[in-house]
């Protein structure tokens, strides 16, 4: 069983069943999953959430699911680390990283496919589908592979091959489309308008989505049930900070969290930055771009949810950053070298739009920051490419290495 | 001149289920005049009540998204073939690049 009272159109409000629709009839708006807030917020507790599995699955409850078994490769729960060596370079007193670089398949993407998978074999497919940058495909590959469902996934056919590689793995028909990431998902849709297969971000995009939810669920339980003041998040889609947002306000909104100010500032590459561009010049609707990043991960010109993103960011107070690619190199260097943590492009855009809304003033000193870390470093090793000092080579003997000695940097 | 025009499962109801249809129209504009005059009810479906081509909705020209070219004023010529997409979310608006770094 679970809370989900049904689907509703986020622009007219619109209400239809619970069903692998995705748009509104009337006006093509999205989707969003309803709950029954008071019956939930009688049920749930800090406790009951306590007592749950060391996974995302402990916000179930919260969750568009009516299985008692997922499909579960064990997302979530991921650690919130204290960093303070990065904040000590930074200026800021009370930093954490949200390390979600350490799921399953690497990426905060596990979330998503758990909950769209699960909701595609509720709903009787017999195929699962995804558009994807790279994060999202390898996850959806597994979780199918779990599952045992045959799985297509459709690609840039420039991806990193990190990607390409931790996607194969898993068995999936893997289709590479020359093309940019826009162009991917709007052949997708229309795929997915021809086939009967369930596309985890198109036609089950409303249970999909709700899985990010968790990423704030967690950070309120893992700071002892308080919300942060500030977080940063890399944008792409645009369904994470899209969802954070959500999920924060639902955890205030069942009684949670006592309190919630937490502002949302929007992190993208210069290279394709719509969100933080319509930000700036005040649109609402970010306006289409033609990607040209390093961050592959967040190269989506025409993010499906990038109205939404534009509005948490503004209705939270936040702001937006775009950094150059390298500020990116150097982000993700930072981040390594201060805290041992070893994320992909979409994390050194975050680490860089940090810093920069530190520099600006825009983030203050005390202010209890969380930053969202979304994939792992070893699926973008092609963007250090030349950036990295060469390894030192040598003879196997002593006095190779002896004479090597005086060229090493100083130990302390 | 005629052009191939790919109709997403939701408006198919207006065009009495089939998925794909041949019109004519020297712009995009014109082309969705004309298939109105064949199946009433899809310019509501596909313009807002300000007239303007509804917000979650993307027409590509040759899978080109015509904010890239002319927006509705785009021409088309024999041949080409349009595709109309919901967004799932997104604007539209004029195009703007992004430079790269900056």
């Amino acid at each position: 069983m679970s809370f989900v009272k049904g689907l509703r159109c986020r622009e007219c409000g619109r209400t239809y069943p619970v069903s692998p629709v995705y748009v509104c009839d009337a006006c093509f708006g999205p989707l969003e999953v309803q709950y029954d807030y008071p019956a939930l917020r009688s049920h749930i507790s800090r406790e009951r959430i306590e007592g749950g599995p060391p996974t995302m699955w402990r916000y179930r409850d919260l969750l568009p699911v009516e299985t008692e078994e997922p499909v579960d490769l064990g997302a979530g729960f991921t650690p919130l680390v204290r960093a303070r060596n990065l904040g000590r370079v930074l200026g800021l007193r009370e930093l954490y990283i949200k390390n979600d670089a350490v799921n399953p398949t690497y990426s905060y993407k596990d979330r998503v496919v758990s909950v769209a998978v699960t909701k595609a074999l509720e709903f009787g497919f017999d195929t699962v589908a995804c558009a994807s940058t790279g994060n999202l495909s390898g996850s959806v590959a597994a979780h199918a592979a779990r599952a045992g469902l045959p799985c297509y996934i459709f690609i840039p056919a420039d991806l990193e091959r990190g990607k390409v590689v931790g996607t194969l793995i898993y068995g999936p028909t893997l289709v590479a489309v020359r093309g940019t990431y826009d162009q991917v998902n709007r052949l997708s849709t229309e795929i997915a308008d021809r086939y009967g297969w369930a596309f985890v971000n198109i036609n089950l995009r409303p249970y999909y989505s709700e899985g990010a939810k968790t990423l704030a669920f967690e950070v309120i339980e893992q700071l002892g049930w308080e919300a942060p003041d500030h977080v940063v998040v890399p944008v792409a889609g645009a369904t994470l900070i899209s969802k954070l947002i959500k999920g924060y306000q639902e955890a205030y909104q069942l009684g949670l969290v006592d309190r919630l100010r937490t502002k949302i500032s929007a992190a993208q590459p210069a290279g394709c930055c719509p969100v933080v561009d319509a930000i700036r010049r005040n649109l609402d609707h970010p306006e289409p771009v033609r990607p040209n990043t390093l961050a592959r991960s967040l190269a989506i010109g025409n993010p499906a949810d990038g109205y939404y993103a534009v509005k948490a960011v503004r209705t939270t107070g936040g702001y937006a950053e775009a950094v150059t690619d390298e500020e990116i190199v150097e982000g993700i260097k930072l981040l390594a070298r201060t805290e041992g943590i070893f994320t992909e492009t979409a994390g050194g855009v975050t680490v860089a739009a940090l810093k920069r809304l530190v520099e600006q003033g825009k983030i203050g000193p005390d202010e209890r920051t969380v930053i969202y870390i979304t994939g792992n470093g070893l699926k973008t090793v092609e963007a250090l490419e030349g950036r990295l000092e060469l390894p030192y080579t040598i003879e196997p003997t002593l006095a190779s290495f002896e004479g090597l000695v005086p060229a090493l940097p100083k130990s302390a | 001149m005629a052009v191939s025009v790919r109709i997403p499962v939701l408006l198919r109801a207006v065009t009495g289920g089939a998925g794909e249809v041949s019109a004519e129209g020297r712009t995009v504009a014109e082309l969705i005049d004309n298939l109105e005059a064949r199946y009433p009810g899809i310019k509501a479906r596909l313009y807002d009540e300000e007239g303007q081509l509804r917000r979650f909705i993307n027409i590509y020209v040759n899978a080109e998204d015509i904010r890239f070219l002319r927006g509705a004023d785009t021409p088309l010529k024999d041949g080409d073939e349009v595709s109309i997409v919901p967004a799932i979310a997104g604007g539209l608006a004029p195009v703007r690049r992004c430079g790269r770094g900056g």
